[in-house]
């Protein structure tokens, strides 16, 4: 039996898990109807030409494991921001792990989809957001919430500030051989409130999972969020993430994703405006290896006026790896005074290394700021000569002048941790240590 | 300490020195000038050991050896130093770790541990005060949105950091107002010994009244063509660059 099949009719077996009076239940059906008439998307889609998922679909997965597989604590501190405070919602395998989270309903809630989903006190809230601004015509994202179950339920109250960030983490343990994993977030912040919030997906030991990941992200009036995607898998773990984010009037939404390790990695985000006067930020460092593959595939989309986008996205690509990214901004007509801002650039390090880059801007309204611009270069000679001839050795200097390139991103990150982390991981990917912290 | 006879280099398939001799002992100051386009960087490069350039006839030793088949960095551990006529902007790397990482990765190319931190700060400190550069200056990113003069002047305090046997100073002095000039010539003045040695490529005489030399070189369509004394110099600032060209 293919796998789509499998997905087609385990559905019956998981379904039966829950009460099928909730809500969501028809939604998952409706969902799933969907995927069984779509399939897997191809290369045929225009969506998908550079990036396949043969590898990952030709082949068997388990699906829901039932029990928690318990990890200690000091074999995963160090993927978490263990130098601050935070809130923590952590998974493993798919499973909620109460050991490992530090979770709260004090002033606001960070707590499980699965209680969210069952709980009448939450009902209202996710009647009103869940499944309202992803897109339930795509199959993945259709085949996510056909298996919704379980993920990061936060709600920020109006005029709340989250005082500890948020840190999302889902761990697979490679107990199962080989797993698919579908996890659901729901991010509602109400107006005026703010929220900074760290996802992280994270394989213990090498094994095949894919994570077919949707997180819905609302921002009420005047409210604040800071996303960090951290993205460091191990070669043999997959992720599909499918991040939707609806704005209102006033709101800023930032989302920097750094995408440091995995086999195919796809991040599918979505921004819509909702009202006036919003900003949004979509920047990204990707630094590649290996077979490494990684797609970025973003829409912002201006439906209302005076609203501002700025996408920023440099990707640096050794040996076999791929890159791709494309980068959709739509401009309704009625978006007049709209700024938008796409830059992608890159660095093909070695013969092999690919990049495919492509911005693709629909502007309908005839009052606005549109401007996109890609590169795809080489180290520059020179530079490297400079370096050299202070006696840094050639490997240290590439390195160094890959973090240059690539530094100004770090720019907006407004959370010193995570700079710190972001950083030490870049020196660690890029194999070398300069003899201070860059 | 620096041989250079019959020297011929090219690049991009293009040949720009093309017969160059130099003999620099320690404790010397070596003055080379000639025209725009006479080769001056270049063999500034070739010293320092540049890749894109090839060496196509003639041959260059550094205190005995042979330096054609030698890297730029093992050139800098054994004390080759080239201040850039246009050094590079590195964003989000301080002056001061850049210095740190340099000297520690000659350092350690030496065999020795990397300098206590400690000791690394007085001289950063010291060196510093030597150029007039404030701690300020030291903490932002390397080259990024620095001048003219704070590019050359920064160089210099690389060199003095690094305290190297063979310095080339590439056009140190475009940019630089007189001012300037003179802080970053006081401090080469103050760098120079008599184990070490300096070669100072310059267009103008003006520089030389500050770094007297003890020898002048003119190169002229990639050949030594003249060599003297800290006079010639003088007799090039007065004729002018025709009065070689017309000779050869």
């Amino acid at each position: 039996m293919k796998f789509q099949e499998k997905l087609l009719y385990s559905h019956i077996a998981f379904e039966e898990l829950f009460d099928v009076s909730n809500p969501i239940h028809e939604k998952r059906l409706k969902a799933l109807k969907v995927f069984e008439k779509k399939g897997f998307p191809s290369r045929k889609d225009e969506a998908w030409k550079y990036t396949s998922l043969n590898s990952l679909i030709n082949r068997d997965y388990a699906l829901f494991p039932k029990k928690e597989t318990p990890i200690e604590l000091k074999k995963v501190k160090k993927f978490f921001l263990y130098e601050i405070d935070t809130y923590k919602i952590i998974f493993i395998d798919g499973v909620y792990s109460p050991f490992l989270s530090d979770t709260t309903h004090d002033g606001l809630d960070v707590c499980l989809m699965s209680a969210a989903l069952s709980k009448f006190k939450y009902r209202k809230i996710i009647e009103r957001y869940f499944g309202n601004i992803s897109d339930n015509k795509d199959s993945l994202t259709a085949l996510n919430t056909s298996y919704t179950r379980e993920g990061a339920y936060i709600y920020v109250p109006k005029n709340v500030v989250a005082e500890k960030p948020i840190e999302i983490i889902h761990f697979s343990t490679g107990k199962e051989q080989a797993i698919w994993l579908h996890p659901r977030n729901l991010i509602v912040l109400d107006t005026n409130s703010q929220a900074q919030i760290i996802e992280r997906h994270q394989s213990l030991k090498s094994h095949e999972v894919v994570t077919n990941s949707v997180t819905e992200i609302f921002t009420n009036k005047d409210a604040l969020l800071d996303y960090y995607k951290i993205q460091n898998d191990l070669t043999s773990s997959s992720l599909i993430d499918n991040t939707y984010i609806s704005q209102e009037k006033n709101s800023t939404a930032s989302v920097h994703t750094f995408s440091l390790g995995g086999k195919i990695v796809r991040n599918n985000l979505n921004f819509f405006h909702m009202g006036e006067r919003i900003n949004s930020t979509l920047k990204g460092i990707t630094i590649l290896d290996g077979d490494q593959h990684v797609d970025h595939y973003t829409l912002v989309k201006h439906s209302q006026p005076n609203c501002e986008s700025f996408q920023e996205y440099k990707g640096i690509f050794s040996e076999k790896s791929k890159g791709v990214f494309n980068g959709k901004i739509f401009v309704e007509s009625i978006a007049q005074k709209t700024n938008a801002f796409q830059q992608s650039n890159n660095l093909l390090l070695d013969d092999l290394a690919t990049v495919n880059t492509k911005p693709q801007l629909e502007i309908f309204a005839d009052d606005v700021k549109c401007s996109h611009g890609c590169t795809i270069g080489q180290l520059d000679n020179d530079a490297l000569f400079y370096l050299r001839s202070r006696g840094v050795p050639k490997k240290e200097a590439k390195a160094l002048l890959t973090y240059a390139f690539a530094n100004n991103i770090l720019d907006g990150v407004q959370l010193p941790i995570i700079k710190k982390r972001i950083k030490s991981l870049i020196s660690k990917k890029l194999g070398v240590n300069l003899g201070f912290d860059l | 300490m620096l041989k250079i006879k019959n020297l011929s280099a090219k690049v991009d398939g293009k040949t720009i020195l093309k017969g160059i001799n130099l003999e620099v002992k320690p404790g010397e100051v070596h003055a080379i000038m000639g025209p725009n386009g006479s080769g001056k960087s270049t063999l500034a490069s070739v010293i320092a050991g540049h890749e894109d350039y090839e060496v196509i006839k003639g041959s260059m030793s550094y205190q005995g050896e042979d330096l054609s088949e030698m890297d730029p960095e093992s050139r800098s551990h054994k004390g080759i130093f080239l201040s850039f006529q246009y050094p590079v902007e590195i964003p989000g790397v301080s002056v001061t770790n850049f210095v740190k990482t340099a000297i520690n990765a000659s350092r350690k190319a030496q065999g020795f541990d990397d300098m206590p931190a400690n000791e690394m700060l007085k001289k950063i400190r010291e060196k510093a005060d030597l150029f007039d550069i404030d701690s300020r200056f030291l903490s932002r990113s390397l080259n990024e949105g620095f001048s003219g003069g704070e590019k050359k002047r920064n160089e210099i305090f690389q060199m003095a950091m690094i305290e190297p046997k063979l310095a080339v100073l590439d056009e140190t002095d475009s940019g630089l107002d007189i001012d300037a000039l003179k802080v970053v010539a006081n401090g080469v003045n103050k760098f120079r010994n008599k184990d070490n040695a300096i070669i100072v490529i310059t267009h103008y005489q003006r520089l030389l009244e500050y770094i007297v030399p003890d020898f002048v070189h003119v190169i002229f369509e990639g050949k030594t063509v003249k060599s003297g004394s800290k006079e010639l110099a003088m007799d090039l600032e007065s004729k002018g660059y025709d009065w070689i060209k017309e000779k050869n």
